[in-house]
């Protein structure tokens, strides 16, 4: 077990925005969660990066008890790494600084030099404007770059926000085929979206959050041919 | 002509005093959004540092300012820890008054320290000026003109080059985001603080050493200047910090030599109207970014 969430209990002031939320990630796997928006699913990911506060419960990592830490910018040295929602990519900074900013913990000068060619090798777009300010690159292109900076930080937990949100179709199609590449290589993934088709699709488990509460679990095939996850997040 | 150059010369000594300040001004406010209104109250404290660690202290002038540099860093680092830290998820409102408390704060504590009159620099240096064919250089202005240059590269070199620079400009893009890379974004945000307390203390040793005197309320007027040139050349940029502190410095010069005796006594209404004018044509600035505020 890499990843268990236990009674997980999240406020904001008055909004109980996650309510008793288990949740088990084998090692290996890819984990899929998904809901409608404001069902919670990015404050439990922020909750686990440890950038928002549980009132209640625990996270277990690497059966390390790591809720609420003290230090949450130290948790992607430990593996754990989360790509935002919305990519969250440096604007003013170049493609390169952005990948440098991913390995920022990191002291191994030439691993981070092997990863970079890595990435420039698997996103021939990235090596082609890595001088170029990551701002002017396109919605896809920045995602790429968003995953590709998590990536530098030698994630054993990939944490991913809604990577498809806002891309065109056959974008939507790419990211998911690089999101199972990376779990072949070895990274298991706990991924949040609200594209439920493909998340399901690419699960090995799966869970359905509403307002703040899971409410279904199963693997992907089950949830797929689920009625209820049909008629709500499937569209019939 | 030549009268003209001779104030270009002034303007550039005057705006690289006023660049060092505006610097501080527009990388507190690029990582945290707060107009740091106690920065001035840096470059006066700056000065009296400067002078005793002279003085007192006996060190010779560069090590003097370096000193300056250094203790104006801790007094940064202790106001940002101690004033705007408690504050960061406050009101906006709430951490510029508290700045405006803390400028008040250091004025009067100097002045009970150091007295109301103005103390004497000492002049380490003898003063030389060049002719060259009518054009007037002084050697301080020269000094001063280098030491700036200096730390700008130095500067550039940091944030451009450097991990440290990374980090900032990825705290002042995104927070989160600069955590989930493995950023601590307080010991930035502090580090921040410290290196533009430095630059301005830089400015007041230079200015003490110039106008051979320091004064608790030295720091106002420059200051405001200052925040201006930050203004103009686009808060929160760095080489915009640098452009407006020299055209800020021009400016001034210009109306001073030019102005005659109707208008030179108002090169301050000058400045202050180049504001205004610039807050009307272009709210963000020369270089500035037009974003939104993130609220």
């Amino acid at each position: 077990m890499i990843l268990k969430v236990n009674d997980l209990n999240v406020h904001y002031g008055v909004i109980h925005a996650l309510k008793g939320v288990n949740i088990e990630v084998e090692e290996g796997q890819i984990v899929s969660l998904i809901g409608s928006n404001g069902a919670g699913k990015t404050s439990l990911l922020r909750t686990i990066s440890g950038l928002i506060k549980a009132s209640s419960g625990s996270i277990e990592y690497l059966s390390q008890e790591i809720v609420n830490p003290k230090h949450p910018e130290l948790l992607p040295s430990t593996g754990l790494v989360q790509v935002p929602e919305g990519r969250k990519i440096f604007a003013g900074m170049s493609v390169y600084e952005n990948l440098l900013m991913g390995a920022y913990l990191r002291k191994d000068k030439e691993g981070i030099k092997e990863d970079l060619a890595n990435v420039y090798a698997r996103f021939p777009i990235l090596d082609q404007r890595k001088h170029q300010d990551a701002a002017t690159l396109s919605g896809g292109e920045q995602q790429m770059l968003a995953i590709s900076r998590a990536l530098m930080a030698k994630p054993k937990l990939l944490l991913l926000d809604e990577p498809s949100m806002g891309l065109a179709p056959l974008l939507v199609k790419e990211i998911f085929n690089i999101i199972r590449d990376i779990n072949a290589s070895g990274t298991t993934i706990l991924l949040v979206e609200q594209n439920a088709m493909q998340a399901l699709r690419i699960a090995d488990k799966a869970y359905v959050l509403e307002t703040g509460t899971i409410v279904l679990q199963g693997t992907g095939q089950e949830l797929l041919s689920s009625p209820e996850v049909q008629k709500v997040y499937l569209g019939g | 002509m030549l009268e003209f150059l001779n104030q270009i010369i002034n303007g550039l000594s005057l705006g690289s005093i006023y660049a060092l300040v505006a610097l501080g001004y527009t990388m507190v406010y690029g990582i945290i959004r707060l107009i740091n209104f106690a920065h001035g109250e840096i470059y006066m404290f700056g000065a009296f540092a400067g002078m005793l660690a002279i003085t007192v202290l006996r060190l010779p002038f560069f090590l003097a300012l370096i000193f300056a540099m250094v203790v104006s860093a801790l007094l940064g680092v202790v106001i940002e820890r101690v004033a705007y830290k408690p504050l960061r998820k406050s009101t906006k409102t709430a951490a510029l008054i508290t700045a405006i408390g803390i400028s008040f704060l250091l004025q009067n504590v100097t002045a009970m320290v150091m007295g109301n009159n103005t103390s004497a620099f000492p002049q380490v240096f003898d003063q030389k000026v060049y002719d060259l064919g009518g054009i007037r250089i002084n050697s301080l202005q020269i000094l001063i003109f280098g030491v700036t240059i200096v730390l700008m590269f130095l500067l550039q070199f940091i944030v451009l080059k450097t991990k440290l620079g990374r980090a900032m400009r990825a705290v002042a893009v995104d927070k989160d985001a600069s955590v989930l890379m493995g950023v601590n974004v307080d010991n930035t945000i502090t580090i921040t603080f410290a290196i533009g307390s430095a630059l301005a203390a830089a400015a007041g040793v230079l200015i003490g050493l110039y106008h051979i005197r320091v004064v608790f309320w030295m720091g106002t007027a420059p200051g405001l200047k200052a925040f201006v040139a930050a203004v103009f050349g686009g808060i929160g940029s760095i080489p915009g910090a640098m452009i407006g502190g020299f055209a800020i410095g021009l400016m001034e010069a210009l109306v001073a030599g030019y102005g005659g005796t109707m208008w030179s006594p108002y090169r301050d209404a000058v400045v202050y109207l180049l504001l205004i004018i610039v807050l009307l044509v272009k709210p963000s600035g020369l270089l500035g970014k037009n974003v939104k505020e993130k609220v």
